[in-house]
């Protein structure tokens, strides 16, 4: 097994765990979270693949916007959940769905 | 080496796996902060190193600050209700895809081939200039979106009353303190 097939696991990994937590999580953080982690994985398969072809260097710039607007959509996504959590008092996305306040 | 890889990338899937099981917050961004150390460690090992730099001080460092300041603002709280779809259909939903995606395409990479290639620099603000640009325009884009999510709504301030001035009477009685009614601003 290369390098880059142990590397195609983790990709593989983290995405499934990334997909997981978004179909299991009701907490506005944790779907954030669960957000980071599938874009990580998205992020691995980016340098690795640049790697197998031989531009390591593209993949790493091409990454580097990724974890640009990851931070960006970490940035907002908390900042929405924390107005949220001050009008509604949860977290829950199901609070969400109903119009009420 | 190669075992050591292995162990990273188990250690960054065991982490990321935790940080959706824990039920605390808190806990949860601690381990999302292992798994992008985790993460940024394998970047290095595959011959990395700039990604591997900024992915270690962006996803383990300000991603995990700006959750716990988040968490720190609006409480740590424990939704400990069922899932909207139950656990087991939600591992068959990942795992059936992950397995078959990893069945095709894994014996299909090879290993790394090396071509001479420019620099990461003059890739980076050269060839994709215009990536580096749309990147300045999205953080000045969240920045303004983050001013505008976390400010809160104003009160209206109610102006004082100006107190009128009447000319000193002969013989008047003494005029009756005034009392200005101070109202409280939220910040």
């Amino acid at each position: 097994m290369t390098t880059l097939q142990v590397a195609a696991i983790g990709v593989l990994g983290l995405i499934g765990v990334g997909v997981y937590g978004l179909l299991i999580s009701r907490s506005l953080i944790k779907i954030v979270v669960a957000l980071q982690i599938l874009v990580k994985g998205a992020m691995l398969a980016l340098v690795a693949a640049g790697v197998a072809s031989g531009r390591t260097n593209l993949g790493q710039s091409l990454a580097v916007t990724v974890i640009v607007a990851d931070t960006v959509v970490a940035v907002i996504g908390l900042a929405l959940a924390v107005q949220v959590k001050r009008r509604l008092g949860t977290l829950d996305v199901r609070e969400l769905s109903s119009l009420k306040k | 080496m190669r075992e050591i890889e292995i162990v990273l990338v188990v250690g960054a899937l065991l982490c990321a796996l935790q940080a959706m099981r824990v039920k605390r917050l808190l806990v949860s961004a601690l381990w999302l902060a292992g798994c992008s150390a985790l993460v940024s460690v394998i970047f290095f090992a595959i011959g990395a190193h700039e990604i591997a730099v900024i992915e270690l001080s962006v996803g383990a460092g300000l991603v995990t600050v700006l959750f716990v300041l988040a968490i720190s603002i609006a409480g740590e709280e424990v939704i400990d209700i069922r899932s909207i779809i139950p656990k087991p259909i939600a591992w068959a939903l990942v795992i059936i895809p992950i397995v078959l995606l990893g069945v095709m395409v894994i014996p299909t990479i090879g290993a790394a081939s090396s071509t001479t290639e420019p620099p990461f620099a003059t890739v980076l603000w050269q060839q994709r200039g215009l990536d580096a640009l749309v990147q300045s325009g999205l953080i000045f884009a969240a920045v303004v979106g983050l001013l505008g999510l976390l400010a809160e709504a104003k009160v209206p301030v109610k102006e004082k009353q100006p107190v009128k001035s009447t000319p000193p009477q002969v013989n008047a009685p003494a005029p009756k303190p005034v009392t200005v009614a101070t109202h409280e601003v939220k910040a």
